[in-house]
């Protein structure tokens, strides 16, 4: 069950303002019914762009509907200037917080405002953006405007505002390089120096003792750094290790598949 | 919450019957021994266990109470089952697509460490096709791991007649049955079978959550899940769900007791409902075959709105059931029982489960019907798809008039 606000509770038990406008001014939608969740929202403004009548209708579940019923709250009697600034989050701060599993139902809330938008300034609301995730059809740009306005910082959570990845999950690792995109358009995470040789030799080294050195000795035999250039690790196999037929393939196989592992690819082990 | 409850999930999990509750409290207090130790006081608990043992073989008429062994639940049978598989050679696994996850995520797993798995389709009742199953069964194929009944819509796999086949094409091949939602619906006798292995779970049944059993026919090889002690004759390490286990044994044969009941008048409330839902409901519908089913569940759509808010509405009114919408499973995908027999999307996440029990009354079943189709035709209102649902209402109404001049309404076969 998930545990809703009280004020969730309110708007999907007795909702406000469902229905549709004949005449309306503009209108919006977003989400499919494959996916789970649709939404249509129909605005009436008047000359001087005031929103006076709003009404909803929704496939969706009771988070859904409370956003819907929230928006339309939200904008009745406000300027189209003062709605387009409502984002995902006011919705959702309007209920009291959504679960984090719902938040998605809050950006859908937005999207249909966005759309209605679009649609009231008689631009296309066609989505130019490449969909990322092809489950849910959620696009590149929606993706990145969500975790710019909420800040977020992890594909579960991209998950839980936009539904992207929920499915397959085949598209994960193109969301993780959104965010990481994002991330660091925000300075959260430094774009990567390279180590410096000390530093290199120093992390190469807790790699040799710590995963593959044990193994070894296991044998009688060891390892010891020679030296480091570029992408170049200089071994020597030390004790039985070093007369040993298959020492090439304990080299290839298992010393750089394990160094590969943790410092990337493109390095390669070459016995000094 | 609301004052009453009307609990329809039944499949979720039941009410543990006094019965159960009574044999299992003194095990909990003044015969707290451990069946292992070697005194009359532990020991006393160990002849308990046999009974528990015996009642519980009764349910599923095994040859002997030596082939069963107790787990902590229906997941954990399924487990023992699926990773005691001893043959390295043998790298084929068969089940189906509408498997319980605690088999299909095992099947996952095992695929990862070189197992092949064939997923079985079912059509649009929710049936295999018996020579596509026949035709997967190899040489190499370790095990069939199929259910008797599914959880979600009911219907029953012909499971007697494709451990038959199973067994005909390669004598070698381990049958499991996942028996979890069959026990206590319908008979069961596996000694009569070619069934090798069959789970079944204690809360499913009326008695308390944490506990199961798993029947293992005599001479089939497995290798334990759960290594520990030599409890469960070393097939299942750990002590025993001493309480657990004696309140099963008394449910299950609770359980054979009320199978009559389940099967007339369980399964009479459970028709009447799901008739009454469809005369009063123009857009609801039924998923699942109607005749191959167990008598306690009804699986039905509403079409163009959606489950949550459906059982959210049924939840204020006191109504538990449950839903195959995307929303309620916490992933956002909707149910792969019913995405796999084909049913719409617009019916998928519209789905309600109502489960019934021995405790279901006529009295319950008459305030649904007479409480839900306000909350559907409330809930119509705000589907933006109106034009589709009136278009849908004039269909029915068009079927109904013509069903009741053909008389195929009453037979419930409307196309």
């Amino acid at each position: 069950m998930w545990e809703y606000t009280e004020k969730v509770k309110e708007h999907y038990k007795n909702p406000k303002n469902v229905g549709s406008i004949e005449d309306a001014d503009a209108i919006g939608e977003a989400g499919s019914l494959s996916c789970g969740d649709a939404l249509k929202i129909f605005l009436k403004i008047d000359a001087n762009g005031i929103v006076t009548d709003a009404k909803f209708q929704t496939f969706g579940c009771g988070s859904a509907v409370a956003s819907a019923s929230a928006l339309t709250e939200l904008v009745i009697g406000k300027h189209i200037d003062e709605i387009e600034k409502i984002t995902n989050q006011d919705i959702a701060n309007e209920l009291g917080g959504l679960p984090p599993q719902k938040m998605h139902c809050s950006v859908m809330g937005h999207e249909a405002l966005e759309s209605a938008l679009a649609n009231y300034r008689g631009e296309s609301s066609d989505k130019k953006s490449k969909v990322v995730c092809q489950c849910f059809g959620v696009t590149e740009e929606l993706i990145r405007e969500v975790v710019q306005h909420n800040k977020l910082k992890t594909i579960e959570e991209v998950t839980n505002y936009t539904k992207a990845g929920g499915g397959c999950g085949k598209c994960k690792d193109d969301i993780q390089k959104i965010l990481n995109d994002e991330l660091q358009k925000l300075g959260e995470i430094a774009a990567k120096k390279p180590l410096t040789k000390t530093q290199m030799i120093i992390k190469v080294n807790n790699i040799l003792e710590n995963y593959i050195a044990e193994e070894l000795r296991k044998d009688n035999g060891d390892i010891e750094l020679i030296d480091i250039e570029g992408n170049n690790i200089y071994v020597n196999l030390k004790g039985a290790c070093k007369n040993c037929p298959s020492s090439n393939l304990t080299l290839k196989n298992f010393v750089e598949n394990i160094l590969r592992e943790h410092l990337g690819e493109e390095v390669n082990v070459i016995e000094a | 919450m609301s004052e009453k409850t009307i609990y329809l999930d039944n499949n979720a999990t039941t009410r543990v019957c006094d019965e159960a509750v009574e044999a299992m409290l003194p095990f909990l207090t003044e015969k707290y021994g451990n069946p292992s130790s070697m005194h009359e006081f532990g020991g006393q608990v160990g002849n308990s266990l046999k009974k528990a043992r015996l009642q519980v073989s009764e349910l599923i008429g095994a040859a002997s109470p030596d082939e069963i062994i107790f787990t902590s639940c229906g997941t954990e049978s399924s487990n023992t089952a699926l990773r005691g598989l001893i043959a390295p050679h043998k790298k084929h696994i068969i089940t189906t697509k509408v498997e319980h996850p605690c088999v299909l995520n095992v099947t996952k797993y095992l695929e990862k460490k070189g197992y092949e798995t064939t997923y079985l389709s079912v059509n649009s009742e929710g049936e295999i096709d018996l020579d596509e199953f026949k035709n997967s069964i190899r040489p190499d194929t370790a095990i069939v791991a199929i259910m008797w009944a599914n959880n979600e819509t009911g219907v029953i796999f012909p499971v007697e007649k494709m451990a038959e086949i199973t067994k005909e094409k390669n004598p070698e091949t381990i049958f499991f049955v996942d028996g979890v939602q069959s026990a206590g619906k319908i008979p069961i006798n596996v000694k009569n079978t070619k069934i090798d292995m069959l789970g079944i779970s204690g809360h499913k049944i009326h008695a308390p959550k944490g506990v199961g059993a798993l029947y293992i026919r005599k001479g089939t090889p497995i290798t334990p899940f759960m290594l520990g002690g030599h409890q469960e004759r070393g097939k299942r390490g750990g002590t025993e769900n001493v309480s657990g286990i004696i309140a099963m044994g008394t449910a299950s044969e609770q359980a054979l007791n009320y199978l009559d009941d389940e099967n007339t008048r369980v399964k009479n409330l459970r028709d009447k409902l799901e008739k009454g839902i469809l005369e009063r409901i123009f857009n609801a519908r039924v998923n699942g075959s109607r005749i191959n089913r167990v008598p306690n569940t009804a699986n039905i759509s509403f079409e163009y709105i959606e489950g949550e808010l459906i059982l959210l509405h049924l939840s204020d009114l006191g109504i538990c059931a449950s839903s195959g919408s995307a929303c309620t499973s916490g992933n956002l995908e909707p149910s792969h029982v019913l995405r796999a027999m084909g049913v719409p999307f617009t019916a998928v996440h519209g789905s309600i489960r109502f489960s019934l029990s021995r405790y279901t009354t006529e009295e319950e079943i008459d305030y649904v019907l007479e409480k839900l189709p306000d909350v559907i035709n409330k809930l119509n209102l705000i589907s933006p798809f109106q034009k589709e649902l009136k278009e849908l209402e004039e269909m029915k109404r068009g079927c109904l008039a013509l069903g009741k001049q053909k008389g195929c309404c009453k037979a419930g076969k409307c196309s």
